[in-house]
C-alpha cells in the first residue's frame, strides 16, 4: 500500500525522533566510552591521561562485582514475578462485578503516582522502622520480636516497596486485557462445566500472555534502573547493591569518574543482554 | 574545546554580572539540620541590612554532599556559597577551588575562631572555609540511671568502665539499652563513630606506605569490643542506626548512654523533644589508656566556590551567618543553649553561654581532639574520624557496609576486616598512592 | 461483559476487593493521616489512627521553611512541558512506523527502548559538563529536554501501538479524497488517536514528574522542583514524622489527583498494545 512517496514521508516523519534519541544516546555513550579508558579523578585535577583498559579489569575484579549483579538481577526477577502474580490476581478480582468498582480502581492505582524517594522514605521511616514503624506495632501486638527490616531483610525490604509501586502499573495493563477477553468463550467454557482453575489456565491466561510480555519488557526497563529506593533504605548495605547503586558510587562517592564510565558500559552490556533475551519472547508475542 | 568553553564562561559571567546590578541574588547550597533551618529563619535580616537577596538550596546531607561535589569539580557555577565540612575543605582548598578567607574584615575577627576549627578548615595556613558551627563527640549519659545501677561516671572514663556500666544499666524489660551508638554504614555515620574509636585502641587507616590496616591487631580489637559490647548492651537493630535513629532513642528513654555529637547535647536537655532533659549528664569520650580518646572534630562550614560572580556578597554573606552578632541574635530570642557551638572562642568565654550545662564539656571534648595527631602511631594522613584524602568517603562508605554487615551478623568481623582490607589496598592502589 | 451472578457473589467480591484496595492504598493513607498529627502523636505507641488532635501546624512549618510554590510551578512545567515536546517529536516518528513499517521498524523501537536502560548516574558528569557549556545548568528549559529524551521510547511505543489499531481503510479513503499528509495527520488521524494520545500524555507527566535523578542533579534553586523539595525533608536531626509526611502529601498530592480525575483516560490507552 506505501507508495514511494509516503515511504519517503515516513523516514522524514521517523527523523527528529530517532536523530534525537540517537544523540541522547551516542554523545553520553562516546563520552561514557573516552572517560572508561581514562585516569579520570575529578578532586584529583580531572583528566590524568589515558589507562588502557585498567578501569575495566578493576571494576570487574572488585570484590563487589559480581554480588552486584546478582543482587540486580535478584530484585528485577522478583519484582516481576510479584507484581505479574499478584497483577493477575488483582486483574481478576477487579474485573468481577462489585460495588464501587470505580473507587477501589482508584486506591489500587494510587501507589503508582508517588514518587520513587517518597515512596521509599514513608516505607522506611513509618512502616518498617523497627521501634516506631507501624509494621514493628503490629508485630508486637501479636508478641513477636520486630523485624529488623533494613538489616535483616533488606532485599524483601526494597522488593516489596518497589513492587508496591510497580503492581498497580501492571494490574492495569493485566485488566485492560482481561475485560478485552471474548465473554462469549467464557461464557461457553462456563456451560461445558469447566471449573475456574481449568477456565483460568486454558482460556484466561493464554489470552494475558501478551499483556504480561508488555509489563515485563516496561518494568524491567525501570527496574534495571532503580536507584532512590536503594539510596534513601540502606544506602547500599546489606547486600543491596546493584549494579547502577555501585556504578553511583564509584562515581559519586569514590569521585572516580573514569571506573565509574567503566561501570556504565558494563551496564549498557548487561542492559543489552537483558534486551536480547526480551526480544526472543517479545518478538514471538509482540505481533 | 577549553577555548570555548572559557568563551562561554565569560559571556555567561557578562550576562549575570548585567543582570544583578541591580538586585543581587546568592545561592546558598546547604545542609537540612536544625541550625542550618534556623538560619534561613534570620535571613530576612541580612537582606535588610545589605540588599542582598539569598537563595536557599537545602538538602539531605549525602545528596548536598554529592549536589556541590559534582558541581565543584566541573566548575558548573551553580552556587555562590557551599556548606561543607572539615573533609571536603582542605581537599579542595588544595586544588584552588575555594576562595580564600583571609581578608575578612577586622570586626569580624577571624582569630576568634577556635583554632582546632580554624586549623581543620584551612589549607596550608590558608582558611577556605568559615565554621558555622564546630563540634567533637562525647558521653551523654542518664544520671538517673547510672545512680540506679551504683555508678559514678568519672569526667574521663575508659572503655572497660563504658562496657560495665552499660551492661549495668542495661534492663531489657523496661526497653532501655545500656549504650546506643552508631552502626549504620556511611563514612559519615557509623564509619566515622567506629574511626575514632579504633584511634583510641591504637588502629589506624593507612599505615606510613599508604597501605591499609585492617589486618592488624587494633582493627580486629576494635570491632570485637564493639560488637560485643552492642550485643550485650545495645539496642536491637543497632547495625542500621545513625546519629537520628539514636537520638530519638536516647530522647524517648531508651538509652543509658549515648556517645555522639557533641551538638546533640542541646537536642536531648531540651524539654520540648526530650522526655530525659532533666536527667542527662555529660562526659569525655572514652580512652583505652592508650594515650588517645574517640572524640572526632568536625564542623560545618560555609565556603565560596572560586569562579563565582558574587565573591563580595558571598563573604559578606560568610560574615554575617558565622559572627559573634549572629550568635547573640539567637541567644535573644531562642536563649542561649540553642546558639550555633563550637565555633568561636568568644563564646566560651562568655558566662551567659558558660551556664548552659553541656557547654564546659564540648569545649573540652573539642580541644582534646587533634586532626593532625589523632592516632597513636604514626600515621601519614590528616583527620581524626577521616583521612582528609579525597579517596577516603568511597572506601570508608564501603569499609563501613562490610562493618555493618558484620554488626547484623551476615560475616564474621574477620571476614569484613578481610575485605575492608582488600578493598582499601585496591581503590588505594587505583589512585596511584601504592 | 454480561455474566449473571448473585447478589451474595456480589458482595463477597466487594468485600475483598474493597479489603485489598484499602490495603495498597493504605500506606499513602497512612502518610496523609500522620501529616494532621502533631510530632508526638506521630510516634506514639500504640499508634493512633484517626481520633487524635487534627492540626495544620506541619503544613505551616514546611510552607514556611520552603516556598512550596516555586517547586510545584517548576514540576508543572517541567512534566507539561517535557511531554508536549515529546509527543509533538513522537507523533510523526510512530505515525510512520505504524502505517509505512519497514523491516527495520520494529528493531528501531527495541532499540529505543533499550536507551532507556543505560544507567543515568554513569553518564552524569558528561551531561553535567554538557549542561554548563551549554548553560543549561538550573534552567527549566535543560530538564524539559533531558526529560523529554528520557520518556520519548515510551512516548513513541505508546502511539505507535495505538496508531496500529486504527484501520488503514480510513486513511486510504482520506487519501483518496485528497488529503495531503499532513491533513491525514492532523484531520483524520490524530482525532481518531486521541484517547491513546491522552493516555500518553498522562503516563508521561506521571514519568516526568517522578524522575528524581536528574531533576536533583541538575538544578539548584531557580529550576528545582518537587524532587528537589522533598530532598530537604529526609533525614533531618531528629525522627520528625509529621513534618516528612506534610512534605509527601504536598509533594505527590498535584499528581495524585490529576491521575484520579484523569484514570478513565489513563487506563484506556494504557495497554501497549498488549490488547488485540
Amino acid at each position: 500500500m506505501a507508495t514511494q512517496h509516503s515511504r519517503s514521508a515516513a523516514r522524514i516523519m521517523i527523523a527528529p525522533a530517532v536523530i534525537l534519541l540517537l544523540g541522547w544516546m551516542l554523545v553520553p555513550l562516546v563520552m561514557t566510552l573516552y572517560f572508561s579508558f581514562k585516569k579520570y579523578l575529578p578532586l584529583r585535577g580531572g583528566d590524568l591521561g589515558w589507562v588502557g583498559f585498567e578501569n575495566y579489569s578493576r571494576f570487574v575484579t572488585s570484590s563487589s562485582f559480581w554480588p552486584s549483579i546478582a543482587t540486580t538481577l535478584t530484585l528485577v526477577v522478583s519484582v516481576l514475578v510479584i507484581t505479574v502474580v499478584l497483577g493477575v490476581l488483582l486483574a481478576l478480582l477487579l474485573d468481577r462485578p462489585m460495588w464501587g468498582q470505580g473507587i477501589v480502581r482508584i486506591l489500587v492505582i494510587a501507589p503508582f503516582f508517588v514518587m520513587p524517594t517518597v515512596s521509599a522514605l514513608i516505607w522506611k521511616n513509618m512502616f518498617m522502622d523497627p521501634i516506631n514503624g507501624l509494621l514493628a506495632h503490629l508485630w508486637r501486638a501479636f508478641g513477636a520480636e520486630p523485624i529488623q527490616w533494613m538489616s535483616q531483610a533488606s532485599m524483601p525490604s526494597i522488593i516489596i516497596i518497589v513492587s508496591w509501586q510497580w503492581l498497580p502499573f501492571a494490574t492495569l495493563i493485566l485488566l485492560t486485557a482481561i475485560q478485552s477477553l471474548d465473554g462469549e468463550q467464557l461464557e461457553a467454557s462456563e456451560m461445558d462445566g469447566a471449573p475456574p482453575v481449568k477456565r483460568f489456565w486454558y482460556i484466561i491466561l493464554p489470552h494475558l500472555s501478551r499483556a504480561i510480555t508488555v509489563v515485563v519488557l516496561i518494568q524491567t526497563i525501570f527496574l534495571l534502573a532503580v536507584f532512590a529506593e536503594i539510596f534513601v533504605t540502606t544506602g547500599g548495605a546489606f547486600g543491596t547493591k546493584t549494579l547502577s547503586y555501585l556504578i553511583f558510587q564509584r562515581v559519586l562517592e569514590s569521585q572516580n569518574v573514569g571506573l565509574g564510565s567503566a561501570g556504565g558500559v558494563y551496564a549498557i552490556i548487561l542492559a543489552n543482554i537483558v534486551a536480547m533475551f526480551l526480544m526472543r519472547i517479545v518478538g514471538k508475542n509482540l505481533d | 574545546m577549553t577555548n570555548t568553553v572559557r568563551a562561554l564562561l565569560g559571556a555567561t559571567a557578562l550576562c549575570t554580572f548585567a543582570g544583578v546590578a541591580s538586585a543581587e541574588t546568592i545561592t546558598i547550597a546547604t545542609v537540612n539540620n536544625g541550625d542550618m533551618i534556623r538560619m534561613q529563619g534570620y535571613t530576612d535580616q541580612f537582606t535588610a541590612q545589605t540588599g542582598v537577596e539569598v537563595e536557599w538550596v537545602t538538602l539531605e546531607e549525602n545528596v548536598l554532599r554529592q549536589r556541590v561535589t559534582t558541581d565543584i569539580s566541573t566548575k558548573g557555577g551553580a552556587f555562590d556559597i557551599m556548606t561543607i565540612g572539615m573533609y571536603e575543605t582542605p581537599i579542595w582548598g588544595a586544588n584552588g577551588w575555594l576562595v580564600p578567607l583571609n581578608d575578612l574584615s577586622a570586626e569580624y575577627d577571624a582569630a576568634d575562631i577556635l583554632p582546632a576549627m580554624a586549623g581543620g578548615l584551612s589549607y596550608d595556613g590558608t582558611l577556605y572555609a568559615a565554621p558555622f558551627y564546630g563540634e567533637s563527640s562525647m558521653i551523654m549519659y542518664r544520671t538517673d540511671l547510672m545512680e540506679k545501677a551504683g555508678l559514678d561516671m568519672p569526667d574521663a572514663p575508659t572503655w572497660t568502665f563504658i562496657r560495665e556500666a552499660a551492661a549495668a544499666m542495661t534492663d531489657r524489660d523496661n526497653d532501655i539499652n545500656g549504650v546506643c551508638l552508631r552502626g549504620k554504614a556511611g563514612w559519615g555515620e557509623g564509619g566515622a563513630f567506629i574511626t575514632a574509636m579504633s584511634n583510641s585502641f591504637g588502629a589506624q587507616w593507612f599505615d606510613m606506605s599508604w597501605g591499609a590496616t585492617f589486618d592488624q591487631k587494633p582493627w580486629l580489637d576494635t570491632l570485637t569490643f564493639f560488637k560485643g559490647m552492642m550485643d550485650e548492651s545495645g539496642p536491637a537493630g543497632y547495625a542500621t542506626n545513625g546519629f537520628n535513629e539514636n537520638l530519638s532513642l536516647f530522647q524517648q528513654g531508651k538509652c543509658g548512654m549515648w556517645i555522639d555529637a557533641t551538638v546533640a547535647a542541646s537536642f536531648v536537655t531540651n524539654p520540648k523533644d526530650s522526655t530525659v532533659a532533666d536527667h542527662v549528664g555529660f562526659a569525655l569520650a572514652p580512652d583505652n589508656g592508650l594515650g588517645k580518646r574517640s572524640n572526632w572534630l568536625w564542623a560545618w562550614a560555609l565556603a565560596i566556590p572560586a569562579g563565582t560572580q558574587k565573591e563580595a556578597a558571598a563573604k559578606q554573606f560568610i560574615e554575617w551567618a558565622t559572627s559573634k552578632s549572629y550568635i547573640e541574635t539567637v541567644a535573644a530570642n531562642e536563649g542561649w543553649a540553642n546558639v550555633p557551638p563550637g565555633a568561636r572562642t568568644s563564646l566560651y568565654e562568655n558566662p551567659n553561654y558558660m551556664e548552659v550545662p553541656f557547654a564546659q564539656k564540648t569545649l573540652d571534648s573539642i580541644l582534646s581532639a587533634d586532626p593532625l595527631n589523632a592516632t597513636v602511631n604514626e600515621a601519614p594522613y590528616v583527620g581524626v574520624q577521616f583521612a582528609a584524602i579525597p579517596e577516603f568517603a568511597g572506601i570508608a562508605t564501603d569499609v563501613s557496609q562490610e562493618f555493618s554487615a558484620a554488626y547484623a551478623g551476615q560475616q564474621t568481623i574477620e571476614e569484613a576486616l578481610a575485605k575492608a582490607q582488600a578493598l582499601t589496598n585496591d581503590a588505594m592502589e587505583a589512585a596511584g598512592y601504592r | 461483559m454480561a455474566r449473571s451472578v448473585t447478589t451474595r457473589g456480589k458482595a463477597i467480591n466487594t468485600a475483598i476487593a474493597w479489603a485489598v484496595g484499602l490495603l495498597i492504598f493504605f500506606p499513602i493513607l497512612w502518610t496523609i493521616l500522620t501529616s494532621f498529627k502533631t510530632e508526638g502523636q506521630a510516634i506514639a505507641a500504640p499508634p493512633v489512627f484517626l481520633f487524635f488532635d487534627w492540626t495544620l501546624e506541619n503544613y505551616a512549618i514546611v510552607q514556611e521553611r520552603s516556598d512550596y510554590l516555586r517547586y510545584l510551578t517548576n514540576s508543572i512545567i517541567i512534566a507539561c512541558g517535557s511531554t508536549v515536546l515529546g509527543i509533538i517529536v513522537a507523533i510523526p516518528a510512530a505515525w510512520s512506523m505504524a502505517f509505512v513499517p519497514g523491516r527495520r521498524t520494529k528493531d528501531i523501537l527495541m532499540w529505543m527502548l533499550s536507551t532507556k536502560m543505560l544507567p543515568a548516574v554513569g553518564v552524569l558528569y558528561p551531561i553535567y559538563l554538557l549542561f554548563i557549556k551549554l548553560g543549561l545548568l538550573d534552567s527549566r528549559a535543560g530538564l524539559v529536554i533531558v526529560l523529554m529524551l528520557i520518556n520519548l521510547p515510551i512516548i513513541v511505543w505508546m502511539l505507535y501501538t495505538y496508531f496500529r489499531e486504527i484501520p488503514g481503510e480510513i486513511l486510504e479513503a482520506a487519501r483518496m479524497d485528497g488529503a495531503s499528509l499532513k491533513n491525514e495527520i492532523i484531520y483524520v488521524l490524530t482525532p481518531m488517536a486521541v484517547p491513546g494520545i491522552a493516555s500518553t500524555i498522562l503516563l508521561n507527566i506521571i514519568l516526568a514528574w517522578n524522575e528524581a535523578f536528574w531533576t536533583l542533579n541538575l538544578t539548584a534553586a531557580k529550576a528545582a522542583p518537587l524532587t528537589a523539595f522533598i530532598a530537604s525533608y529526609s533525614s533531618p536531626e531528629g525522627l520528625f514524622y509529621a513534618k516528612l509526611s506534610a512534605a509527601s502529601t504536598m509533594a505527590i498530592a498535584p499528581i495524585l489527583i490529576m491521575g484520579w480525575f484523569s484514570q478513565k483516560q489513563l487506563v484506556r490507552g494504557l495497554t501497549f498494545g498488549a490488547v488485540k
